[in-house]
């Protein structure tokens, strides 16, 4: 039940924002020629020389939607007197919220790589019940983190219940 | 008192290797028919007490399982050189083998170091080297001494100069390592806050392949090793994993979800090109070349339950490979072209099993309960995987008879992820 309350909310989301999605940013899937070495929280360093220590936490934030210096914290879009016309302004916002991440997870049986396929596809799963309730596909991209990023560290039944799941989020979450 | 002592000293030593934080290889249990080989102390060798050589020769041999170490105090003189040696004597002690060698100071600062490998039984000479090298060279120098020795006595290449590289997580903190084949030398090559996964040394051991969750999604770098700079390989929409590949060095097959679904692509070691292998309705994942590159072995689900596969380049053929059982995933393709190491699970256990290609008989190795991703020593005698040891990740080893175990103590929280180098070249 709580899991079509958010399906719910989501498609709610969508069909608000339909006149963005034609020219919603749609991530192409070109590889970038080369990645900086030192994307924050990672380090890299060759196999000759001792490696350099981390730096500061991970690349995102899982609190976005209330920080207010991210987009993802404004949810309301304003108009003009006896206007319906959405201002320039408030696009960003818009497509911020158009766009959502389903993450795979597995619980920890099972190999690594394999569970990898096996969350992409519960992820799979959830999309493709969204956009058979009318959400665009375009607006949906699909990840996993296998048993990567368990919720419960815990090795029962209780732990691994909880990390077969998909989570939904917004892409800039 | 003696025995307290001992033990302290053991731990001692055992405390020294943790704070240097490597991995110590230990063996549980042997081959059963190990050849007894007596290694004389090299000649000099005491005037570098913290750097010898002979003590890292034994250590390897022995850690293979096949060898054990015959006492040679008692005999004197010492013999330094194969004429000087009384094989006689050793073979009285049971040593069907011998190594004598000396160690001599050049005026530049070098060493010239050199071995001969005798045959107590027959009385013959079986192999001898000399090598001019520096202090600092002397552990790469014992190994590629244990690696002369291994091959002779063996038939099959020694495996003792490669190197290893792994995965450790410490809290949040996830590092990918790289340390010689006997735990030495642990350099991190990649430190990151987000979990790392499927390290994949390129067939020329110069290159590291591996997935990275730091940006919020599977996605496969390719690493020099020489300079630690790093380039994306493939990050498309979806999910990016299970980097192989190919022998030739040039490409590598990635799954890749960008078209719906896991499935199999083949992609440049600079991602550019990339080509779709196969179109399937399943899961299609965990690629492994075979050694001669004309085929990929993989995991599909396509039939219903996990099994494994194999795709011939030239045709596109898929044959379906394993019939026990209702899951086996994570083909690795075996050096010598003779079958493939995978994870079996039967009964909730998760082992690791090899399978020939002529006579399609299976072998299980380990016993579980959660063994997975293996990899094998490029002479195909040793698989390296990962275990659970209770809430723990650790390392073990086993040979492809299923004879040799070994375990692989680390002071980190958790290892995982195992892949073992190509031979040097």
């Amino acid at each position: 039940m709580r899991k079509w309350i958010i399906v719910a909310f989501v498609l709610a989301l969508v069909a608000g924002c339909k006149s963005a999605e034609e020219k919603a940013p749609v991530e192409e899937g070109a590889p970038t020629a080369t990645a900086p070495a030192g994307t924050p929280g990672t380090t890299t360093s060759g196999a000759t020389t001792p490696g350099v220590s981390g730096t500061a936490s991970g690349p995102y934030s899982p609190a976005a939607l209330k920080d207010p210096n991210s987009i993802l914290s404004k949810r309301s879009i304003y108009f003009d007197f006896d206007e319906y016309a959405i201002k320039d302004q408030y696009r960003p916002i818009i497509e911020a919220h158009a766009k959502y991440l389903l993450q795979g997870n597995t619980d920890e049986r099972g190999t690594r790589e394999y569970n990898i396929a096996l969350g992409q596809r519960r992820a799979d799963a959830v999309k493709k019940m969204m956009v058979l309730l009318g959400a665009q596909e375009i607006q949906i991209e699909t990840v996993s983190f296998g048993k990567e990023k368990p919720r419960r560290e815990g090795h029962d039944e209780t732990s691994w219940a909880e990390n077969r799941r998909v989570d939904i989020v917004h892409a800039g979450e | 008192m003696r025995r307290l002592l001992f033990a302290f000293s053991a731990f001692a030593l055992l405390a020294a290797a943790s704070a240097r934080g490597q991995l110590t290889i230990e063996i549980v249990g042997g081959a059963g028919t190990e050849v007894p080989i007596a290694i004389v102390p090299f000649e000099n060798e005491s005037n570098w007490p913290l750097g010898g050589i002979t003590g890292i020769v034994g250590a390897d041999l022995q850690r293979s399982g096949l060898f054990k170490l015959v006492n040679d105090s008692g005999i004197t003189p010492r013999p330094y050189r194969a004429e000087d040696a009384k094989l006689g004597d050793f073979r009285a002690r049971g040593a069907d083998a011998v190594t004598v060698g000396s160690m001599r100071p050049l005026p530049d600062g070098r060493v010239d170091v050199r071995f001969a490998l005798l045959d107590a039984v027959k009385q013959t000479q079986l192999a001898s080297m000399s090598y001019v090298v520096a202090p600092a060279q002397f552990r790469a120098t014992a190994h590629k001494i244990a690696d002369i020795i291994y091959e002779k006595l063996t038939g099959d290449a020694g495996v003792f100069s490669t190197r290893i590289a792994y995965i450790t997580k410490q809290g949040s903190r996830f590092e990918l390592i790289v340390a010689d084949a006997d735990g030495a030398n642990p350099q991190p090559v990649v430190t990151s806050n987000e979990p790392l996964l499927s390290p994949a040394w390129s067939p020329e051991g110069t290159r590291l392949a591996y997935v990275s969750l730091e940006n919020r999604k599977p996605v496969v770098y390719v690493q020099s090793m020489a300079t630690g700079a790093r380039q994306v390989v493939a990050n498309f929409r979806g999910s990016n994993s299970a980097p192989a590949w190919s022998p030739d060095g040039r490409r590598l097959v990635v799954t890749l979800s960008k078209d719906g679904g896991s499935q199999l692509y083949l992609i440049n070691a600079d991602g550019s090109g990339v080509t779709r292998l196969l179109t399937s309705p399943g899961i299609d994942t965990e690629a492994s070349f075979t050694p001669d590159g004309s085929a990929i072995l993989f995991s599909s689900d396509r039939g219903g339950t996990p099994q494994i596969y194999r795709l011939t380049l030239a045709t596109r053929a898929v044959e379906r490979m394993t019939f026990e059982g209702n899951w086996n995933v994570s083909p690795r393709a075996l050096p010598d072209g003779r079958g493939f190491v995978f994870v079996r699970r039967d009964g909730g256990r998760f082992m690791i099993a090899i399978q020939d290609y002529a006579t399609r008989q299976v072998q299980t190795l380990t016993p579980g309960p959660l063994d997975e991703s293996p990899s094998i020593a490029p002479n195909s005698k040793l698989i390296i995987y990962a275990a659970q040891q209770g809430s723990r990740g650790t390392l073990a080893g086993v040979s492809s008879d299923g004879r040799v175990k070994q375990r692989l103590v680390s002071p980190a929280a958790d290892v995982r992820e195992p892949a073992w180098g190509p031979l040097p070249r």
